[in-house]
C-alpha cells in the first residue's frame, strides 16, 4: 500500500479542489490523442480525430475526458484504498476495452502538463512530485487486474 | 530508430515552431533550465546522484549555471534540427566518455523540461507545441547517447 505524507495528501486534495474538471479532463485526453497519436486506436468510434483541431473540438473526446477526471476524483477521496477503488475499472480496461496499460502513463503525463499550464508558478517541483506519485499509484491500481 | 530519422519525423512547421520557442526562451535560459533540473530532482531523487559534486539547492550558482548550459545547448540544436549530429558532436563525446549519464535519465529530464515549459508558457504550450517539443527532445536525447556504445 502506498504511504502518503501529510504534505502529499494536502497537496493532492488542494490541486483537485481547484481544478475545473469539465475543462481539464477534455484538455488532458485531447492532448494525449494529439501528442501520442497511437492512443487514438482505442477511440475509433469517436468520430473525427483527423487533426489536432478536430480532436480538440470533438464532443465525444470532451465527454470522455470529463468521465476520466471524475473517476480520478474517486481516487482522491480514497487515497488509502486505490486498489479496491479501481478494481472494476481495471477489469473493464483489461477485459472489455483491451487497453495496453502503458497508455495510462501517457494520459497521466498529459494531465500533469495541463495542470502545470493552469497552475503556473504554483506548480512547484514538490507539487509536481506529489501529483506524479498520486497518478502513478492510480495507474498501478488500474493495471492490477490485468492477467 | 536512428536519431537522424527521429529528427526527420518533424515537419517543417514543427521545426519552425520549436526554433521560435527556444529562441524566445534564451533570455530566461537559466531560469527554465534550473526549474527543469529542480523538478527532476524532486520527482526522481536518483538523478541527484550525478550532482553530488555540486550545490544543487534552489537558486544556487551551480544550479543556475548548469540549467543555463543545458537550455542553451537545446536552443542551439533547435536552430538547425537537421544538423543535430554535427552540432552535438562535442557533447556526445562528453556524455559518452566522461559524464556517462544513464540515458533513461534523459527521458526524465525531458519530461520535467516539458512541465517547466507548460508552467512558463501556460496555454501557449498547446498540444501541437507539446507534441513537437516532445519529439525534438527525444531526438536530442537519442543523438546525445549515440556514442555510448
Amino acid at each position: 500500500m502506498v504511504e502518503w505524507t501529510n504534505y502529499e495528501r494536502a497537496t493532492i486534495k488542494d490541486i483537485f479542489a481547484k481544478l475545473d474538471y469539465d475543462s481539464v479532463g477534455p484538455a488532458a485526453l485531447s492532448r494525449c490523442l494529439v501528442v501520442y497519436p497511437w492512443t487514438q486506436r482505442y477511440f475509433s468510434k469517436f468520430g473525427n480525430l483527423y487533426n489536432a483541431a478536430a480532436i480538440m473540438g470533438n464532443p465525444n473526446v470532451a465527454k470522455h475526458g470529463k468521465i476520466i477526471l471524475h473517476d480520478l476524483e474517486r481516487g482522491v477521496k480514497n487515497m488509502d484504498n486505490l486498489k479496491e477503488t479501481y478494481a472494476d475499472l481495471s477489469v473493464l480496461h483489461s477485459e472489455k476495452l483491451h487497453v495496453d496499460p502503458d497508455n495510462f502513463k501517457l494520459i497521466s503525463d498529459c494531465l500533469t502538463i495541463v495542470v502545470a499550464a493552469q497552475m503556473g508558478k504554483a506548480f512547484t517541483g514538490e507539487v509536481q512530485a506529489a501529483l506524479q506519485k498520486f497518478l502513478a499509484a492510480v495507474v498501478s491500481a488500474l493495471g492490477r487486474q490485468y492477467h | 530508430m536512428g536519431p537522424a530519422r527521429q529528427a526527420a519525423m518533424l515537419s517543417k512547421k514543427e521545426k519552425e515552431l520549436i526554433a521560435d520557442i527556444w529562441e524566445s526562451l534564451t533570455p530566461v535560459a537559466e531560469d527554465i533550465g534550473a526549474d527543469a533540473l529542480l523538478r527532476m530532482f524532486a520527482s526522481y531523487p536518483g538523478t541527484k546522484t550525478y550532482f553530488s559534486h555540486l550545490d544543487i539547492s534552489p537558486r544556487s550558482a551551480h544550479l543556475l549555471s548548469h540549467g543555463k548550459k543545458i537550455v542553451l545547448a537545446i536552443a542551439e540544436g533547435a536552430q538547425d534540427i537537421g544538423q543535430l549530429t554535427v552540432t552535438l558532436a562535442p557533447l556526445q563525446t562528453l556524455h559518452a566518455y566522461q559524464l556517462r549519464i544513464d540515458p533513461t535519465n534523459f527521458k526524465l529530464f525531458s519530461h520535467c523540461m516539458l512541465v517547466a515549459l507548460a508552467c512558463h508558457m501556460g496555454e501557449d504550450f498547446t498540444p501541437v507545441a507539446h507534441a513537437a517539443m516532445d519529439k525534438y527532445l527525444s531526438a536530442f536525447a537519442a543523438v546525445l547517447s549515440e556514442k555510448y556504445r
